[in-house]
């Protein structure tokens, strides 16, 4: 015979309880009556009992071991109804904990039906679908919209929108293209993708993420290190205490139900249930928390350090300003994108990239091309000769640069790169390029303020004046500059020195060392990046740095949560103590209120889940 | 030795998972057993001499809890 699901048992169990419960009103303990109370106390405590004798097989008392014993006493004590009653409680308890605990679990556990089955492989020109573990390094494979893709892959044909959520939290899809990484575990929403895998398994950027989110759900918290010690404790100075209370007062009712509510199991789920909502939350907002230790850190940070270049800024330059003399800024920018075809140098791809985004196509290559070495490039177009670089370029051909001098100096002004762009008599105009400053950076850098945190210092290997600028900028309290990375991790410890709690933030490229250093190590987009996934103990998957005051506002969230629980669960604990010597509390009622309380602090931490809904800021 | 992860069934406290990693302490031939409780896993080597993997479920079954899969780490 099949065995009955928990479920099942649990209604068979209240409809017997029901009766008797009926019955012992209207007949009272008529044999009949004591008869459906035995029935529904052997179903629902016969698995308790088998669990306690086990457990005690291996000298372990636990929870099952007590009820058991307040169960046998009570039917030895003619109190069949609080037998069934507590039996049925204690089942219809842990059936609602574990369906409610799984909520607390589920943001993580959509997570991980993530993980793509199959993979359409296209193997000597035939398309075959192979399930994702046979996938190998540099197979070709096609994905069409709505499939999730099976591997870490570069696009080699196709275009499409990308849903990259599972991996960086941002809802909105990216456009894909030719030569561009994709991530296992994301879909694609239209469009049409070949790609070559390049790591697959558990290589891929999703598996390592999903690893180390598995990890971090049972890094204990110190909190819950010191409930567990509490707990060892406050069991067996109940079950004294039973005895002690029997051999006085001989009142066996009492002494079973200090059995009952010997287990504080309130206290000890208390920190796991909101720890796992916490990271659960995080990760639904593209951030991995390492634990629950991470998660009290973070909510007591006091200074924030930034690495500039990557973490405050973009990390590449880009067009930040066009002058266009007696032409368009799109004539300006058509020309130069030709004249920059050949050229590989970050200036010409930030142009590149400037024009795609205004929209502007250009199939025209340059003629006579020549590099001038350190300067810039000249070239023909249309009969007309042009030039493109640098000042030195210009005073050297005799070409004048006192119409465009004014917007070049405060462009300078501004530790901007300036690109001039000129025919052979006059220059037509001027491109200025920078590393530019996240948008988001200024809002995140107020809502730290608005959070409490004391100082946010910025760190960066460029010269005073170029940081001094952004500082002003985003209005940090301080700034160190001409930093190498050794110095970094100086800077770090003085200011934890000074403020205590210090969290750094890098794009996890060369400031690895100060990441290990800081009392919270925070990565921003490092999705695809291991050390810095290894050694940070926060990520921020995306590219969006608001995800830091998210990722804050969740652990001190997740930390009064914790708090409140342990406070709920110790009152309850108290009341139920005080209620039990007093008289006033039964064997069931004990048990009642044992479960009632665990199930509230359960249900208090998926409101842990809830952030996205209740956030009270928006960072642009 | 080999190091496996078990899958447990959902565990619903915190001190089931003491009760399993406690028992599995003092079972001849496993070491290093952790339970973890937010992912219902138990983390553990063990020797094959000794004891095998139906020996390790065993322990686990008679305290009340099934295991849904095993997987073999490095």
């Amino acid at each position: 015979m099949k065995k009955p699901s928990k479920k099942t048992l649990v209604i068979i169990v209240s409809v017997l309880v029901g009766i008797s419960y009926i019955l012992h009103k209207t007949i009272g303990y008529h044999p009949v009556t004591v008869g459906v109370m035995a029935v529904s106390t052997a179903i629902a405590g016969g698995p308790i009992l088998r669990r306690a004798l086990a457990a005690l097989r291996y000298r372990i008392e636990g929870i099952d071991a007590l009820v058991s014993i307040a169960v046998i006493g009570a039917l030895i004590i003619g109190e069949y109804w609080e037998a069934a009653a507590v039996t049925f409680l204690f089942m219809i308890g842990d059936y609602l904990e574990s369906r409610t605990l799984e909520k607390t679990r589920s943001s993580l556990k959509s997570l991980m039906d993530l993980a793509p089955e199959t993979a359409r492989v296209r193997l000597d020109g035939v398309e075959r679908t192979l399930s994702a573990h046979e996938l190998e390094k540099g197979m070709v494979l096609v994905i069409k919209p709505g499939e999730r893709i099976a591997a870490d892959a570069m696009v080699l044909e196709g275009s499409a929108y990308v849903d990259q959520a599972s991996i960086t939290g941002e809802p909105i899809p990216v456009l894909k293209e030719s030569g561009e990484r994709i991530f296992s575990g994301t879909i694609i929403t239209s469009g049409y993708l070949v790609v070559e895998a390049t790591e697959v398994g558990e290589s891929t950027t999703f598996a390592k993420i999903l690893h180390l989110v598995e990890e971090a759900q049972d890094a204990k918290a110190p909190t819950q290190k010191f409930i567990e010690r509490f707990s060892r404790y406050y069991t067996p100075a109940i079950i004294v205490l039973a005895l002690v209370t029997y051999l006085i007062s001989r009142d066996v009712h009492m002494a079973l139900t200090l059995l009952v509510i010997a287990c504080p199991g309130a206290l000890v789920i208390s920190v796991p249930v909101s720890i796992v909502a916490a990271i659960g939350s995080s990760a639904k907002n593209g951030i991995l928390v390492k634990g629950g230790e991470v998660i009290e850190k973070l909510s007591r940070i006091q200074a924030a350090a930034f690495d500039k270049t990557g973490t405050l800024t973009e990390g590449r330059p880009s067009v930040v300003s066009v002058h266009a003399y007696g032409l368009s800024e799109e004539e300006l920018l058509r020309i130069a994108m030709i004249g920059e075809t050949y050229s590989e140098h970050p200036l010409a791809t930030a142009i590149a990239k400037e024009g795609a985004k205004r929209g502007i196509v250009t199939n025209e290559l340059p003629e006579k091309p020549e590099h001038i070495q350190g300067k810039g490039i000249r070239f023909t177009l249309g009969g007309e000769s042009y030039y493109i670089g640098n000042r030195a370029l210009f005073e050297q051909n005799g070409i004048g640069l006192a119409l465009s001098l004014k917007d070049i100096e405060s462009e300078e002004h501004e530790r901007r790169t300036v690109v001039i762009v000129g025919t052979s008599v006059q220059v037509i105009g001027l491109i200025a390029i920078a590393d530019k400053l996240r948008e988001e950076a200024f809002g995140v850098i107020r809502e730290l303020k608005r959070l409490g945190i004391k100082k946010s210092v910025m760190f960066t290997g460029d010269s005073r004046g170029t940081a001094e600028t952004v500082a002003h900028c985003l209005n940090l309290d301080e700034f160190r500059y001409e930093l190498l990375p050794e110095h970094k991790v100086e800077a770090v410890k003085e200011l934890q020195k000074n403020y205590g709690s210090v969290a750094f933030i890098g794009d996890g490229i060369n400031d690895a060392p100060s990441l290990a250093t800081a009392d919270v190590g925070i990565a921003i987009g490092a999705a695809g990046n291991d050390v810095a996934m290894e050694t940070a103990d926060v990520v921020l998957l995306g590219q969006k740095l608001g995800a830091l005051v998210d990722a804050i506002s969740i652990s001190r969230m997740a930390v009064r949560n914790m708090k409140q629980n342990i406070f709920f669960a110790i009152g309850v604990a108290v009341v139920l103590l005080v209620g039990v010597l007093l008289g006033g509390v039964t064997l069931s009622v004990g048990m009642l209120v044992h479960e009632m309380s665990v199930l509230l602090v359960i249900i208090n931490a998926t409101r842990i889940l809830r952030f996205a809904k209740r956030k009270k800021y928006t960072i642009v | 030795m080999k190091n496996i992860v078990i899958q447990l069934e959902t565990l619903s406290c915190p001190t089931c998972a003491a009760k399993i990693e406690g028992a599995l302490k003092k079972t001849a031939g496993v070491k290093n057993p952790s339970v973890l409780f937010n992912t219902s896993r138990v983390k553990l080597s063990y020797d094959e001499q000794v004891i095998g993997l139906e020996g390790v479920k065993g322990v686990i079954s008679k305290l009340g809890y099934g295991s849904l899969s095993v997987r073999e780490t490095p």
